[in-house]
């Protein structure tokens, strides 16, 4: 009897400090961008992923388990964001968070595929939701969300029937571009400018010259927030002061700060904004600018609602079961009332890209000033 | 004709921009025989430390300015000389190189670790005017930088070549043995030219941050352009570092405007290997020969 209960003892010894440890947390892995190009857009998310996961485990964690988050730095950089995510995949993460760049998310995207562990994206390439990946999901508009509204603004508003089209060369840039092409084409606006430009560029004056010379009835910019701020510069150097139209890089808070009064006049649409005409929204810009002393961009709020739709797919399963996690919030529309952290109410379609209204934004004395708003696909 | 105007005008505002750490390049080579991979973080380091300056110490400009150059004097100057250059040089120019490469990487890594990782707005030295001549615009940043370009190589040059302790960097460089035979003090030479270069860098940032924007990277893409621009224009000839890089900002401009945005960065790139072919000492470079 005695050997029995020293031999139980030493087993449960052996085996709580483990059992406590996967008790009492759930790892969830944060890959996101925290230096290089995309550092500024990752570290808003991260913060914002920080106040969510703080603020859900001084309520208690999820399902009574707090959230243990770590982060990896992709450093920008798709190979390295591959190399990362396998690093996480070996700590058994719950669910993956990030990363932002598309080009990233393209090449790491596999990997959670194979191990079957939900990703929760901030990319907004078309292409990430149309691989046919179960459990990958995005809290931004893609750019086959985004872009038709904006295409919409164009022709109804606007009324542009020619635009001229600066895009940054990248995965992203490129699929922007695309998207916008083919939509315009559908609704009867024609590109006469298509002009590319590349990562870190220095110099506009080509490009601007192009784009301005092509005497379309809007430019349409879809660049990096630094060569946003670069193109703005260039653009109103040279004293182009027709429409400018963008989507939310153009606009962002990053591209105002650095590129002061250039940016004012540039419109853009934004799937989410701090200034928005939503409490929550302003509630959570307040809060996170109290937190980091800066203003939030759309990625803070991405990151922020990313913890919290975690946490409602989890509480709506009562389990922490990743093969259940994607067949849970498939098609699955998350409201205020039932998870008040996701700020606006939420629809995920079967492909994991996410419906719901956004805003089109005006800068306006250096800040952002949202003109309407506009309503989701589905309605 | 307005357009090609305005592309020139504005390539030739860029070009002043890889000038200045390719006139910095030239001038280590020229004078202690060493070649810098560091250079352009040799620029984004002050750039970083003036801002921090004005965001942290609440300096103007001009105060931070003055502060940085006597920071980069003794950092980029003096311990670059004892701690990287002096230990490595005697081994030859490819250890050098390589340590200058990991200097590199360190420096980015600490800017990135201790001040932003982000692009960070940097004011303009000169308040920012637009003057417009017609459908041709052009900064009052683009003239002052321009200007003080030119004057930078025009007062190097002279020092060089009329001065004796300039003449004196040269016979270093040359022969650093038979330098030391004839009464020059070798070690003295040197220091000073990393302590020339440690305060054009400065100036460099000074003009380039508004532009680049101040952040951990800018380095990688300044050193490149600015070593091509070294050897297209000669690797020896100060004057010829302002030529490189003005080449390189028109045809980058040309390019992207008459033949694809989308390899205007691949032009630049035609225009060194045409030069290496067939004017391998620059196009102002002048042939020379060195012992090895």
């Amino acid at each position: 009897m005695r050997k029995t209960v020293i031999a139980a003892l030493a087993a449960a010894a052996i085996a709580l400090p483990g059992v406590a440890g996967a008790a009492d947390t759930v790892k969830i892995a944060n890959l996101i961008e925290l230096s290089g190009n995309g550092a500024a857009i990752g570290r808003n998310w991260t913060d914002a992923v920080n106040m969510a996961v703080e603020e859900i485990n001084a309520a208690g964690g999820i399902l009574g388990k707090q959230i243990e988050i770590t982060d990896y730095d992709t450093q920008s950089n798709p190979g390295t964001s591959r190399a990362q995510l396998q690093k996480a995949l070996d700590n058994e993460p719950y669910v993956v968070l990030g990363p932002i760049f598309s080009s990233s998310t393209r090449v790491n995207m596999a990997l959670t595929k194979r191990a079957g562990v939900p990703q929760i994206v901030g990319s907004e390439a078309a292409s990430i939701t149309q691989q046919g990946h179960p459990t990958i999901f995005r809290t931004s508009f893609g750019q086959a969300m985004g872009m038709p509204k904006l295409v919409k603004y164009l022709k109804e508003e606007v009324k542009a029937k020619t635009v001229a089209l600066i895009y940054t060369n990248d995965e992203w840039g490129k699929g922007g571009r695309n998207t916008a092409k083919e939509l315009m084409a559908k609704a009867g606006i024609e590109v006469v400018a298509d002009v590319s430009s590349e990562v870190k560029q220095v110099d506009f004056s080509a490009e601007v010259l192009k784009v301005k010379n092509a005497k379309a009835d809007a430019i349409f910019a879809y660049c990096l927030e630094e060569e946003s701020a670069r193109f703005l510069n260039e653009l109103r150097k040279q004293g182009y002061d027709g429409p400018l139209i963008g989507e939310t890089t153009l606009i962002s808070q990053k591209v105002i700060d650095l590129s002061g009064a250039n940016a004012n006049g540039a419109k853009g649409h934004v799937g989410l904004t701090a200034s928005a005409p939503v409490p929550a929204l302003v509630e959570f810009g307040r809060k996170f600018k109290e937190r980091t002393g800066r203003n939030t961009d759309h990625n803070g709020i991405k990151g922020y609602i990313a913890v919290y739709v975690v946490k409602e797919a989890t509480e709506r399963m009562g389990s922490f079961d990743q093969a259940k996690f994607a067949e849970t919030l498939r098609g699955a529309t998350i409201t205020t009332k039932d998870e008040p952290g996701v700020l606006l109410d939420i629809r995920f379609d079967k492909t994991g890209d996410v419906d719901r209204e956004s805003f089109l934004v005006e800068v306006v004395n250096g800040e952002q000033k949202v003109v309407s708003v506009l309503p989701a696909l589905g309605e | 004709m307005a357009e090609a105007l305005q592309l020139l005008i504005s390539g030739i505002a860029t070009g002043t921009i890889y000038a200045l750490p390719a006139i910095g390049f030239v001038l280590l080579w020229q004078t202690t025989g060493t070649i810098n991979f560091a250079q352009g973080e040799f620029v984004m380091l002050p750039s970083i430390i003036m801002l921090a300056f004005i965001i942290f110490g609440d300096m103007p400009l001009w105060v931070s300015f003055l502060l940085t150059l006597a920071i980069s004097a003794m950092l980029l100057g003096s311990v670059f000389k004892v701690v990287v250059v002096q230990p490595m040089i005697r081994h030859g120019v490819l250890p050098l190189i390589i340590a200058t490469i990991a200097l590199s990487i360190l420096m980015r890594e600490t800017a990135k670790e201790f001040f932003w990782n982000e692009a960070q707005a940097f004011p303009m030295p000169v308040p920012y005017i637009v003057i417009r001549m017609g459908e041709v615009t052009v900064t009052t940043h683009h003239l002052f930088s321009f200007g003080v370009a030119c004057a930078l190589v025009i007062l190097l040059q002279w020092f060089l070549s009329r001065t004796r302790t300039g003449r004196s960097m040269q016979a270093v460089a040359q022969n650093p043995d038979t330098a030391a035979i004839l009464g020059i003090n070798v070690q003295r030479m040197i220091s000073l030219a990393f302590l020339i270069n440690a305060g054009l860098v400065t100036v460099a940032a000074v003009l380039v941050t508004p532009i680049y924007l101040a952040k951990w990277d800018n380095g990688i893409a300044i050193g490149l352009t600015a070593f091509i621009a070294a050897i297209i224009g000669g690797f020896n000839q100060v004057r010829g570092a302002i030529l490189g890089g003005v080449l390189v900002g028109v045809l980058e401009n040309f390019s992207a405007f008459y033949i694809s945005t989308e390899y205007r960065a691949a032009f630049p790139l035609i225009l060194l290997i045409a030069v290496i072919l067939f004017r391998p000492y620059g196009l102002l470079g002048r042939p020379e020969e060195r012992t090895v």
